[in-house]
């Protein structure tokens, strides 16, 4: 699915990486604990997230992720706003919590880890 | 065996300083990039090194990181002054914290730093004086020679 189909489905504002949007995604990753992120994530998922401080776009730079969505209309901060435009990493807001957020989007065939991801070595 | 040394650079991090955790990860991000080292290298690195630093943001007040690029190596010494960590072996476990309301509010602190560390590079060892401060040194093998300094 296209970054942009991700954006209508959920009515998403694009706050920044408005020329990447079509983007493919086919994987999400959701949490407010970025140590969670850094340890569990895989590459270029979605990072479905209601923490809208700098961290969250600190750590999907850092963690290879495709695109940042905060969920609960939860406005990033000006300083994650100017780093996710200064990277062009793009971030988009919902008005949908995070579960229904997930649900949509499992709906339609976006996927998760495989559990066993959860116990496996970074380098496997 | 510094002769080989391909790139050398020293970063400070200044603890507490919570919007700035990030910069110097980042930062390492874009010249491993640049160094022509893998995807998957430069990820595991700028997960080390954004554990690492976050680390020093929540619990030291100042440390210094040193990248030091080989060619078929990168290693990386963090040296803070700090609290210091009076149990390495129970901090090196999954869930072990000491993080406050704070640091978990801001999505960290959830004892997954260190072991993410380790679990990310193919070396680590962790030295520590209670009330002095923690050294961390990892390395990443690098199945390739990086370009730097050409």
């Amino acid at each position: 699915m296209q970054l942009r189909q991700v954006a209508h489905l959920l009515d998403c504002d694009v706050l920044s990486g408005q020329d990447r949007l079509d983007r493919e995604m086919n994987r999400g990753f959701a949490a407010d604990l970025m140590s969670d992120v850094l340890r569990f994530a895989p590459q270029g998922a979605l990072l479905i997230t209601g923490l809208s401080s700098a961290q969250s776009i600190q750590t999907a730079e850092i963690a290879d992720m495709g695109a940042v969505l905060l969920v609960s209309n939860k406005r990033p901060a000006d300083d994650a706003l100017a780093i996710a435009r200064g990277r062009n990493l793009p971030l988009l807001l919902t008005a949908h919590g995070m579960f229904e957020a997930c649900g949509l989007l499992f709906r339609q065939g976006f996927g998760a880890p495989l559990t066993t991801e959860y116990s496996s070595r970074a380098t496997e | 065996m510094d002769r080989d040394v391909l790139y050398r650079e020293t970063f400070r991090i200044k603890g507490d300083a919570f919007e700035h955790g990030g910069e110097v990860a980042t930062h390492i991000k874009t010249l491993l990039k640049q160094f022509g080292l893998a995807p998957d290298i430069v990820r595991r690195l700028s997960i080390a090194n954004f554990e690492a630093e976050m680390n020093v943001v929540m619990y030291a007040r100042e440390a210094e990181l040193e990248l030091l690029v080989y060619p078929d190596v990168v290693r990386v010494v963090v040296t803070d002054r700090g609290p210091g960590i009076a149990d390495i072996a129970w901090a090196m476990q999954e869930g072990h914290s000491t993080a406050t309301a704070e640091m978990r509010a801001r999505g960290f602190g959830a004892g997954l730093g260190l072991p993410n560390i380790q679990r990310n590079t193919d070396e680590l060892t962790v030295e520590s004086t209670v009330n002095v401060g923690t050294t961390l040194r990892y390395a990443v093998l690098t199945a390739k020679p990086p370009e730097a300094g050409q």
